[in-house]
């Protein structure tokens, strides 16, 4: 019973930070801009779909990934100075808005060039199952775990430490008052949607060994993941995550204890409630809507 | 693409022809007419592995046809339309098909969903429709216009259900994916399985996107007395099922259904596939079948002409759709005319018909003429398959 039980909180686990750093990058952009990107799980797919690219011509699997994680960033950059930022006057709706047509060319652009077919990136170390109280957990799932908490680390130092990330939060809390201080407010933009696709890129690297890869991969990810971001609190890294394995946890608890076929149910009937009691998610700030 | 374009070159020159000679019978121009084979095939979306292939090879042998001089005397032309998984584009698109395009046979559907949803129009307007796509539904009960050439999931489960007597495995799990496909599968092997003394024990269902299927694994590796797993399923489903199953350590054998029958399936689930049993069509194993094999030589000769024209390995869905043009062309031929009658009652005829599926036999209460000697039962070993004997 007790193995069993730990199996589920594995499962769910891997899942949750799966989760957690597709809605790390929701948050970065939204930080800096108040718009959800929706092509968030795009770049999630790029990552995986763009490694297995590389891998294909030959390339040994570090420099596969690190051209994945460039072309995906490249997209964010590009998504910024071609599609949001000739929209600079626009409301965020109609950012928003932008962000969906962008994962709509981006799907048809993957699957246009890189074919239909699912793929699978070879694990990082080894496909051997490592056993624990009776439960057993992969080795890529530590990866992705690991990865994950480093990300965290690495993304509150960058947010509290360096000026740019000052810059970016700045940025979000009152876009003229920051601009009149000096910051150059297009650049930071710029920036965040690099950062987050970068961070979408990894995620989809992490992830594909564990669930396979394919042009319309992102769009399963792209949902859980803002589920995890907004149960989190919208714009809060560390909600995001905690709002992942939140997520993930509960599908695998409620498949395992309950019904398979209600596991999503699940997982949304959660959000729901949460939303209910908490509008601004678990870790979110609240009433700081500005006039 | 270019059949297509191909064949409008040739109709707007036939159009020419008849502009010019002025004083022919109407019986002529019509001779001169195109045969159109109207099809609707999921070529993208989460099916596009079943339409993708499947109009690539209509596509292949519509044109070698044409080259032989056509059917009758008469070029054919493919009129088709991409109708990802949306029921209601199959249902516009065999629409357009019947009343625009005024097709003399249709072959398509890749998934049960777009099939199903079309049985009305089809059987009303009467066309002949040869469906692609794998439901028992779609023949039983019979319908007049409507035969399939695929395997039926019913078909599938007693292939699998006769390895485990042979075993003598009697107690089993069932995993399902919750697609159309794998509800189909899992409630035709429920209803098959006290028919071969079968007992099952749990049925677990997984989402057909889901990308973690342990915890349910989990439960029934918690089930005392599973003696073997069968995985109802198509797509990427089945292969992260494999992983787990391996992940968790299970033992018992596990079996996957025909859904997953292609290469694509032993790539993604790597080493893990490794003594996964299913049942599947001749096609995968066309290298190594017996010598005396009725179905080698078509199975070879199909894939080698799917390689050549497009590389990569063939899969049984584009077999499918091969199978169900070469018999409404046989049909054609035998009633000598399109009248959609005359062929409808020349495809319910087709009698020992070899395709890439088995060998056909059809008849006024069987709209599919296939039975379980049509399956192979393989196992997957180094990576590749091999035949249980």
């Amino acid at each position: 019973m007790s193995a069993e039980f730990l199996q589920f909180l594995f499962s769910g686990v891997t899942l949750g930070a799966t989760y957690g750093l597709v809605g790390l990058g929701f948050s970065i952009i939204y930080n800096a801009s108040n718009v959800i990107n929706f092509a968030q799980g795009e770049f999630v797919m790029m990552g995986g779909m763009g490694t297995v690219f590389f891998l294909g011509l030959g390339l040994p699997m570090p420099v596969a990934i690190l051209a994945a994680i460039a072309l995906t960033t490249l997209f964010g950059f590009g998504l910024e100075r071609f599609a949001i930022a000739p929209a600079r006057g626009a409301n965020v709706v109609t950012l928003i808005i932008i962000t969906i047509g962008a994962s709509i060319v981006m799907r048809g652009l993957a699957q246009v060039v890189w074919g239909k077919e699912f793929h699978a990136v070879p694990p990082f170390s080894g496909d051997e199952p490592i056993t624990i109280a009776g439960a057993t957990i992969l080795p890529q799932s530590l990866w992705v775990l690991g990865i994950t908490v480093l990300l965290v680390i690495a993304l509150r130092f960058f947010f509290e430490k360096t000026i740019m990330g000052k810059a970016i939060i700045a940025t979000s809390l009152n876009r003229d008052a920051a601009m009149l201080m000096g910051i150059n407010v297009r650049f930071v933009l710029f920036i965040s949607f690099g950062l987050s696709a970068a961070l979408g890129a990894i995620a989809g690297i992490l992830v594909s060994p564990i669930t396979l890869t394919n042009f319309e991969a992102g769009i399963m990810l792209g949902l859980k993941g803002f589920c995890a971001a907004i149960l989190g609190g919208l714009g809060n890294g560390m909600g995001a995550v905690a709002g992942g394995l939140i997520v993930g946890i509960a599908e695998a608890m409620g498949a395992g204890y309950l019904i398979s076929e209600y596991k999503d149910a699940i997982a949304f009937v959660l959000i729901l409630l949460v939303l209910f009691f908490k509008p601004s998610g678990l870790f979110g700030k609240t009433g700081t809507e500005r006039v | 693409m270019t059949s297509r374009q191909n064949s409008i070159k040739k109709t707007i020159a036939a159009l020419g022809m008849v502009a010019g000679a002025f004083a022919v019978t109407a019986q002529d121009a019509q001779a001169a007419d195109p045969i159109k084979i109207g099809t609707f095939l999921s070529v993208t979306g989460p099916a596009s592995f079943l339409g993708d292939p499947e109009l690539k090879t209509l596509e292949l042998y519509i044109e070698k046809l044409n080259e032989g001089g056509g059917v009758l005397g008469r070029q054919l032309e493919l009129v088709q339309y991409d109708v990802g998984v949306d029921s209601k584009k199959a249902i516009t698109a065999v629409k357009r098909l019947i009343s625009q395009d005024e097709v003399d046979v249709i072959i398509g559907g890749s998934t049960s969903g777009a099939t199903m949803a079309v049985v009305p129009l089809v059987e009303k307007a009467g066309v002949p429709f040869i469906s692609l796509a794998g439901a028992v539904a779609i023949v039983e009960p019979v319908k007049k216009w409507v035969f399939k050439t695929p395997h039926t999931d019913k078909m599938a489960c007693g292939k699998i259900f006769e390895d485990l007597q042979a075993r003598g495995l009697t107690t089993i799990a069932m995993i399902s994916g919750t697609g159309g496909f794998g509800k189909s599968m899992n409630g035709q092997c429920t209803k098959l399985a006290p028919a071969y003394n079968i007992k099952i024990a749990i049925s677990e269902s997984y989402g057909p996107k889901d990308t973690d299927m342990t915890a349910q694994l989990t439960k029934i590796k918690g089930v005392d007395g599973v003696q073997a797993v069968v995985n109802a399923g198509f797509g990427q489903g089945p292969a992260i099922v494999t992983k787990n199953y391996r992940q968790l350590g299970m033992t018992a054998p596990l079996y996957q259904s025909h859904g997953v029958a292609s290469k694509k399936f032993i790539e993604l689930a790597g080493d893990a596939a490794e003594g996964v049993r299913l049942p599947a069509a001749a096609l995968l194993v066309a290298d190594t079948l017996p010598d005396g094999d009725a179905q080698k030589p078509v199975v070879q000769a199909y894939s080698k002409d799917y390689s050549e024209a497009y590389g990569g390995s063939v899969s049984t869905f584009g077999g499918h759709a091969y199978d169900g043009l070469q018999i409404a062309v046989a049909a054609i031929v035998r009633a000598g005319s399109t009248d959609k009658e005359a062929v409808r009652n020349e495809i319910e005829k087709t009698s020992g018909y070899v395709g890439t599926g088995g060998v056909v036999n059809m008849s006024a209460d069987d709209h599919l003429g296939l039975d379980l000697s049509a399956f192979r039962m393989l196992e997957i070993k180094n990576g590749d398959w091999s035949i249980v004997k």
